[in-house]
């Protein structure tokens, strides 16, 4: 599934990156618990989050994600955003909450790290 | 890298320094991929310095971070200066944690850190002393995948 229909599905506004709507999420994961993240993430994951502060992008940028969706409305930092700027990882904020924002991109065929991978995830 | 090359560089953390937590392990990562590090050893060292300069930033008052490669290990020594860890056993334990609610709004403090280093490190050794500080020796073997 390409960012853009992501981006779609969760009526989501891009806070940067937008010249990345196009890769490819395979799969994603939702969690505010960034120690829970650095556990169970996977490079290439999707990183849906209520946490908009620095350290989620740190956190997204040190497992390797592919992009960030906040969620509740939820917007970074200004510090969050150049640093996503700066490591190439788009990030998007829907105002759907954590449940409904998961619930639709999993409805809509995008799978959890846990399916995509053979141990366990978020 | 050659048997002879190796590559030692020392970086400073503060505690309590919330801000800035993180920078220097995306530094460090920078510096490893860099230098040419297998990107699968990266991922693992990355989450390990990661967790472990936070909790730096989380209980001690500062910290030195030596890194240290040669063509067979990426050593990562921290040593800190605070308040230590009372039991280090209880500490390994996933969901154990002291952590304040400032921490946890960070989204730390669930008591993964330490796990999530021994989880991810080829070595780990942890010598600390309650009320001193606390030694973190985090090995990753460069000649094997984990």
């Amino acid at each position: 599934m390409q960012l853009k229909e992501i981006k779609e599905l969760l009526c989501a506004e891009i806070i940067c990156g937008e010249d990345r709507l196009d890769i490819e999420i395979r799969f994603a994961g939702g969690s505010d618990l960034m120690s829970d993240v650095l556990a169970f993430g996977k490079p290439g994951i999707l990183l849906l989050t209520g946490l908009s502060n620095a350290q989620s992008v740190r956190t997204a940028d040190i497992i390797e994600a592919k992009a960030i969706v906040y969620v509740r409305g939820k917007k970074p930092t200004e510090e969050g955003v150049t640093l996503a700027t700066k490591r190439h990882i788009p990030i998007l904020s829907t105002n759907y909450m954590m449940y409904k924002a998961c619930g639709i991109l999993y409805s809509h065929g995008l799978s959890g790290v846990s399916d995509s991978q053979d141990s366990e995830g978020l | 890298m050659s048997s002879e090359d190796a590559f030692t560089q020392q970086f400073k953390i503060s505690g309590g320094d919330f801000g800035k937590a993180g920078v220097v392990s995306t530094k460090v990562k920078e510096i490893l991929q860099e230098i040419g590090i297998d990107p699968s050893i990266i991922r693992r060292a990355a989450i390990a310095i990661y967790e472990a300069e936070m909790n730096i930033v989380m209980y001690a008052e500062s910290a030195t971070l030596t890194l240290h490669i040669t063509p067979d290990i990426a050593q990562f020594k921290f040593e800190d200066k605070g308040q230590g860890i009372e039991n280090i056993e209880m500490a390994m334990q996933e969901g154990f944690s002291t952590a304040t609610d400032e921490m946890r709004e960070m989204g730390f403090g669930a008591g993964m850190g330490l796990p999530n280093i021994k989880r991810n490190a080829d070595k780990l050794n942890i010598i600390s002393h309650p009320g001193v500080g606390t030694s973190l020796d985090i090995i990753f073997c460069l000649n094997q995948k984990k």
